[in-house]
């Protein structure tokens, strides 16, 4: 899960990481007013946006006086803010973080991820800060410095000062370097969070160590041991047809193809959508509803993928393992009764019952395309999806 | 021989009296499975199914002498009940739980880690459908009659697709000597490779089958240990080619999040260590007779 650069920071400063003097406004009155609140002669303008890459896209701006705040503000609030990571339609900016600037002497980054090779957590630190890690990697590589923790015994005092003088810091900010390393550490562990990255993590003519963007992200299996990072979802964020997925405890990922997708099981739904691509079509989304496959989750599945508009053909690939075909079958033909769009659907069921299954949607008296295994059902979908405006007969909902 | 499991190995079931714990215990009896006891804290005594209760996981090793046990016990509190396997001596887990947060995963593999080589716990899963030898033994929830008995391995990282690959085997007569699911969960108790150095050694596995998908490094790692140490013929199919990169697809590991976690990466390394790739998931069939068919 994901969460804004505010509530990280907020996050974060409760562990005791320095942080800017900021707030947020939801208004531009509300703006104006947080410049009297923070202070100080030079502010930024942060668009709340759950997207990286803010900054290029024009969502970060400096400001040097109240004025200035206002049209800045004005600019982000109420509209899609669109970066190289959103896709053309944006994320809605709902909010504005205004945050006093502060004069940087020196740009570090720091990150904190899961290490699945080493089963552990890993630091990555670099002394080229502010700008991203994967162009540092490309150009600088060797001032990227990784080290892998265990996140039972957690990082150690001595730990965090080592990577503080592999970065080359001057002695004077080793000390507030290394503590907010093993702050983050603490914050990362403690919240069961996936990502903490802090680029740049700045230091100041005077010595301070601030953090001045703050990336979040949280392991979603663990949300229901940290109810205070549940709370800060922000669904105005999330592609409306993931939102409604996860509401109904279905994983779905939205694609820009125009084949509907219905499939149990993560790893035969990304084959299912290799063999779609290999027939010549383009998966509309990724939609698991787990192993079971009950008949609820099919009919809520369907009316998800009906939703998108751009899909043109629904091909459902079932394997009923615990499950049994003929429950799917029935799963299915309540559920196309209840629907009314017209789309024609593939239906491959294959595993317990499969017989039994495939003839009662024959009998059903609806125009479900069958298919009896994976290649034939890919084909038939994308066939129908070019053949859709010339045919209706095999319509969902319409009578054979 | 198979691997992990055999007829008559004694099983144990934590979490047995619960709705899922029930209902797959019953399954794996009417599969032949010799499950010996159960365990659920509060409920020592009881007798469900015919099998004793116990409170501990420890009571019911002494009880039963049984050293594999599968674990119905909800995410929260598994990583705890297989800890709790691992100390009271079991020396094969399954867990099917699906969610168990990384850290906690974490806290399990370290659990592991610091037990004697020998007495190590061999944790297959999390969030899959465990192992099977057919016509022998099942502990785990697939279902048993998508299997025949035969001499193909298979280690796969999801359920379905793993059903998938074992009907399109069966419908073409080739059987399989154990499937065994490792998971899609970004940490997993087993890996490809300690899997694949089962079977490599298993007089009853001609030939394995492996089930990749997008994200991690297991299957890089696989290919490392198949150039180096594995002489029997494995064939692959890898899932994810065209899943857009930084999403989650369904798995919690599946994510293509850097060099060499994509599917097109892995094909290519797995290629380059001599395993013969399936080019589609409806190909896991054909592909397989033909390597029998090479090496019989």
């Amino acid at each position: 899960m994901r969460i804004h650069e505010f509530q990280a920071k907020r996050l974060l400063s409760g562990f005791g990481v320095a942080v800017p003097k900021g707030q947020i406004a939801y208004s531009l009155e509300q703006a104006a007013y947080r410049v009297v609140q923070i202070g100080g002669d030079k502010w930024a303008v942060k668009a709340q946006v759950h997207t990286g890459a803010r900054g290029r896209a024009g969502g970060v701006v400096l400001c040097d006086d109240g004025q200035e705040v206002w049209e800045a503000a004005e600019k982000l609030i109420g509209k899609a803010l669109v970066t190289e990571q959103t896709g053309p339609a944006g994320k809605m900016v709902n909010r504005v973080f205004i945050e006093a600037v502060v004069p940087t002497k020196d740009e570090l980054y720091l990150a904190f991820a899961l290490d699945r090779i080493n089963e552990g957590i890993v630091v990555v630190a670099s002394s080229n800060g502010g700008k991203d890690i994967e162009d540092t990697a490309r150009e600088n590589p060797s001032s990227i410095l990784r080290r892998t923790f265990d996140p039972i015994a957690s990082m150690h005092a001595f730990e965090a000062r080592e990577i503080a003088f592999s970065l080359g810091l001057p002695a004077a900010v080793i000390g507030p370097v290394a503590d907010t390393i093993l702050k983050c550490c603490r914050a990362f562990c403690g919240l069961d969070a996936t990502l903490v990255e802090i680029n740049p993590l700045t230091i100041t003519e005077n010595g301070a160590v601030l953090a001045l963007d703050a990336k979040m992200t949280f392991d979603d299996n663990a949300l229901y041991r940290n109810q205070n990072i549940a709370e800060l979802r922000d669904r105005s964020q999330e592609d409306p047809r993931e939102r409604e997925a996860i509401n109904r405890g279905l994983s779905y990922v939205g694609l820009t193809g125009n084949i509907g997708c219905i499939i149990n099981g993560a790893g035969l739904s990304m084959a299912t959508m290799d063999m779609i691509k290999d027939a010549g079509g383009e998966p509309a989304n990724f939609l698991d509803i787990g192993g079971g496959a009950s008949p609820e989750r099919v009919a809520m599945a369907l009316r998800l993928v009906l939703s998108d508009d751009n899909v043109a053909a629904i091909l459902v690939n079932i394997f009923a393992g615990i499950n049994r075909c003929d429950w799917v079958a029935e799963g299915i033909i309540q559920a196309v009764r209840k629907t009314e769009a017209k789309v024609p659907l593939v239906v491959r069921l294959s595993g317990t019952h499969v017989e039994l299954g495939r003839q009662m949607l024959e009998q059903s008296g609806l125009a479900i395309i069958g298919a009896t295994n994976l290649r034939e059902a890919a084909e038939r979908v994308v066939a129908a999806t070019k053949a859709e405006n010339s045919t209706s007969e095999a319509c969902i909902g319409a009578r054979a | 021989m198979s691997i992990l499991i055999e007829e008559s190995t004694p099983i144990i079931v934590q979490g047995m009296t619960g709705r899922i714990g029930k209902f797959h215990a019953q399954e794996m009896i009417d599969y032949g499975t010799n499950i010996v006891a159960g365990v659920t804290p509060g409920k020592g005594g009881e007798t469900l199914l015919d099998k004793p209760i116990f409170d501990t996981v420890k009571q019911a090793v002494n009880a039963t002498g049984a050293r594999s046990c599968i674990v119905f016990v909800p995410a929260p509190f598994a990583a705890d009940a297989v800890m709790e396997a691992a100390n009271a001596g079991i020396k094969v887990c399954v867990a099917i739980a699906e969610g168990i947060p990384a850290q906690d995963m974490m806290m399990v593999k370290r659990y592991l880690y610091q037990m004697p080589e020998g007495e190590r716990m061999c944790l297959i899963g999390p969030n899959y459908a465990g192992v099977i030898s057919p016509g022998k033994s099942l502990m785990g929830i697939m279902p048993g009659h998508i299997f025949i008995p035969g001499t193909v391995g298979i280690i796969a990282r999801s359920g379905t697709l793993g059903y998938e690959a074992a009907s399109q085997m069966k419908a073409r007569g080739i059987g399989v000597s154990t499937s065994v699911g490792i998971g899609g969960d970004p940490i997993n108790g087993s890996s490809f490779v300690s899997i694949l150095e089962l079977f490599e050694s298993d007089e009853d596995t001609k030939a394995v089958l492996m089930i990749g998908e997008i994200g991690g490094h297991q299957e890089a790692e696989a290919a490392d240990f198949i150039r180096e140490n594995v002489n029997k013929p494995v064939a692959a199919y890898v899932a994810g080619r065209t899943a857009p990169p930084g999403r989650v697809m369904g798995h919690a590991g599946a994510v293509i999040a850097s060099v060499g976690e994509s599917a097109e990466e892995k094909i290519n390394t797995l290629k380059s260590a001599g395993v013969i790739i399936a080019p589609s998931p409806s190909d896991m069939g054909t592909t397989m007779e033909q390597v029998l068919a090479e090496n019989p």
